[in-house]
């Protein structure tokens, strides 16, 4: 009786996950969040957290500094030239400023998040996003952020944030995120 | 012939995916956009009696032997009475409808409910029968079997292996869903293999046919997952600090070839398909990546941009020297090698344009098979005559496939989806 309450509870777990008839093979999770699972999905590039976790990011006045709109650590995204990963002038004040801001709460954490425009083999974009990223992150450990509190990583050209097929949706897939956690 | 082809057929059987309710998947439609040279004419005679079943047999040889490009049909209309044996073809008629070839057969039911399914391919020229073969089969498996006479038949009139019952997997993207999906070559019966909201990518299967390989971002990175086709199971096998991502199998299956960037940049390892025994293959400042086994196992192509511009080089991995492939042009990246090891196919970029090449090794000529404007990700056929790849067309991703002499061109659409990332499966294990 145990074993059917088992079968039915698990098949309405199931059920529930499950939001189309699937012939999908079965997923064996591996402590991962399954990919039929729907996504929560983080949000990419200037995202301004409602639930923001307060302690994550260093204090209450840390967290304001972070989504007042008139400071420019509320501006998350670093764009870059075609084929390029280098940080343009224009972008390292803003760099800076995110740098010192994790120099002054070391418990604050962030992910920087290297994209591409779509043109080009889908593989060499994730590499070079990834390069995008850790530029980023080199510039900002050289001005005091430690190496622990950035993590990098690379969407290619999948996460475009503009999905446009011109130069102008091009330069605006170009970038990095700056993302914090908690947010 | 005959128990070969049994055993084959058992073996078929076990490597397929369990098959539960099926589900419509947006199906892959292929059309012929471009013929070769010199078509064969053959003619396809109906069977005699499959009418009666499901599934008509000679009509699925026919499909598959006219996508192939290679074959023009015949018309087999008004030929009294139907052929059905070798003996029964009247040379002149054939002749007078300038047919080189002719296929007669029947499908006639045996006592336990199976078919008796038999065929023979007549050369009209040399008016000779060329085979003739018999076997049992039940209606679960009539499909196999016109997929493995049309390859028979192939094989027969052009010299080279067919690759009519081999599978191909491709991602497809409808809103914010992405699925992996695996389907037979014409774009029959596709089964979803992953479904996800997040970015799926990469596709790659084992030389064996029963696992893939791919990136998801289920985790919101890129992370290398090795799949079981028969049971499901899936695993991260690769998810370091950073991105990884470009799985690619070794000829024996043992090893897979993987980009991460644990160590810094986007560098290439060797790893285990159970991601144990991470090895690293070379160290560069540039970014390595795209390595994949040449079919000797000896040496893996990929992708550097180590000087200055993205370009292709072969690493041998006995010896450890690196040698760039690729000269033409600032572009050049996605190296597949070819089956029989004498070159690759490639995709460069030209004025803006991406387009799908090849390239020999010994002549070092690079041969244009597509004009783009955005071709990517090519995939040859286990008999090296036809690569896939991902196109554009009405304004949605396709796939499109190419002979490598550049003659045939095909495009699979599916209605209302975007359709990239192919990956051309193996021969069955036979």
């Amino acid at each position: 009786m145990r074993n059917l309450l088992f079968v039915v509870i698990v098949a309405a777990a199931l059920a529930a996950c499950s939001t189309t008839p699937t012939t999908e093979a079965p997923v064996e999770d591996h402590g991962t969040s399954g990919a039929t699972a729907p996504g929560t999905g983080a949000q990419t590039g200037g995202a301004q957290g409602s639930g923001v976790n307060g302690s994550n990011l260093g204090g209450g006045a840390g967290a304001d500094e972070l989504r007042n709109p008139n400071s420019i650590l509320s501006k998350r995204s670093v764009y870059f030239d075609f084929d390029s990963f280098v940080v343009k002038d224009d972008y390292k004040p803003l760099v800076e400023a995110h740098a010192r801001y994790l120099q002054s709460h070391p418990n604050a954490r962030m992910t920087v998040q290297g994209n591409t425009d779509e043109r080009g083999s889908r593989e060499y974009n994730i590499a070079l996003g990834q390069k995008r990223a850790d530029a980023v992150k080199r510039m900002m450990t050289l001005l005091g952020a430690r190496d622990g509190q950035i993590e990098t990583t690379s969407f290619g050209e999948e996460r475009p944030k503009n999905p446009g097929h011109d130069e102008s949706a091009w330069a605006e897939n170009r970038r990095d995120d700056i993302v914090y956690a908690g947010e | 012939m005959i128990p070969l082809f049994r055993r084959w057929l058992a073996a078929v059987a076990l490597s397929f995916l369990p098959l539960g309710a099926q589900v419509a998947h947006a199906q892959l439609s292929i059309e012929i956009v471009g013929g070769a040279a010199s078509a064969i004419p053959i003619a396809i005679v109906p069977f005699d009696a499959e009418g009666t079943w499901p599934l008509a047999i000679s009509q699925i040889v026919g499909a598959d032997l006219s996508r192939s490009g290679m074959f023009r049909l015949v018309d087999t209309a008004g030929v009294v009475p139907r052929p059905v044996r070798a003996a029964d073809v009247q040379y002149p008629v054939w002749r007078a409808r300038s047919a080189d070839a002719v296929v007669v057969g029947s499908m006639l039911p045996t006592p336990d409910g199976r078919a008796d399914v038999r065929f023979a391919l007549v050369d009209v020229v040399k008016q000779t029968p060329l085979v003739q073969m018999s076997f049992v089969v039940a209606p679960a498996q009539f499909r196999i079997t016109a997929h493995k006479i049309a390859d028979i038949i192939y094989e027969k009139l052009t010299g080279d292996r067919g690759v009519f019952s081999t599978r191909i997997a491709y991602i497809t993207k409808q809103g914010s869903r992405y699925q992996l999906l695996v389907a037979d070559a014409d774009g029959y019966g596709p089964q979803s293999i992953v479904s996800s909201n997040e970015p799926l990518l990469s596709p790659r299967w084992s030389p064996d046919g029963t696992r893939l390989a791919y990136v998801s971002f289920e985790n919101k990175k890129p992370v290398v997952y090795v799949q079981s086709l028969e049971t499901g199971a899936r695993r991260a096998v690769a998810n370091f600090r950073g991105s990884n991502s470009s799985p690619a199998w070794s000829p024996d299956g043992r090893k897979i070839a993987v980009t991460l960037t644990k160590d810094g940049g986007s560098q290439v390892y060797l790893m285990n398909p159970d991601g144990s025994g991470v090895t690293r293959v070379m160290t560069s400042q540039a970014i390595d990546t795209e390595a994949f086994f040449t079919p000797d196992g000896q040496s893996l192509v990929f992708t550097s941009d180590r000087g200055g511009t993205p370009q292709i080089y072969r690493a041998s991995l006995l010896g450890g020297q690196v040698e760039r492939l690729t000269f033409e042009g600032s572009y050049n990246v996605s190296p597949k090698p070819l089956p029989d090891g004498k070159g690759l196919v490639f995709v460069r970029r030209d004025g803006g344009r991406f387009e799908i090449a090849t390239l020999d090794y010994a002549t070092h000529q690079v041969q244009v098979l597509t004009s783009g404007p955005n071709d990517e990700s090519p995939s040859v056929a286990p008999n090296g005559k036809l690569v896939i790849y991902a196109s554009e067309g009405g304004g949605r991703g396709i796939l499109a496939a190419v002979s490598i002499d550049g003659r045939v061109k095909q495009r699979l659409v599916a209605p209302a989806t975007d359709v990239r990332e192919p990956a051309w499966g193996p021969f069955p294990r036979s």
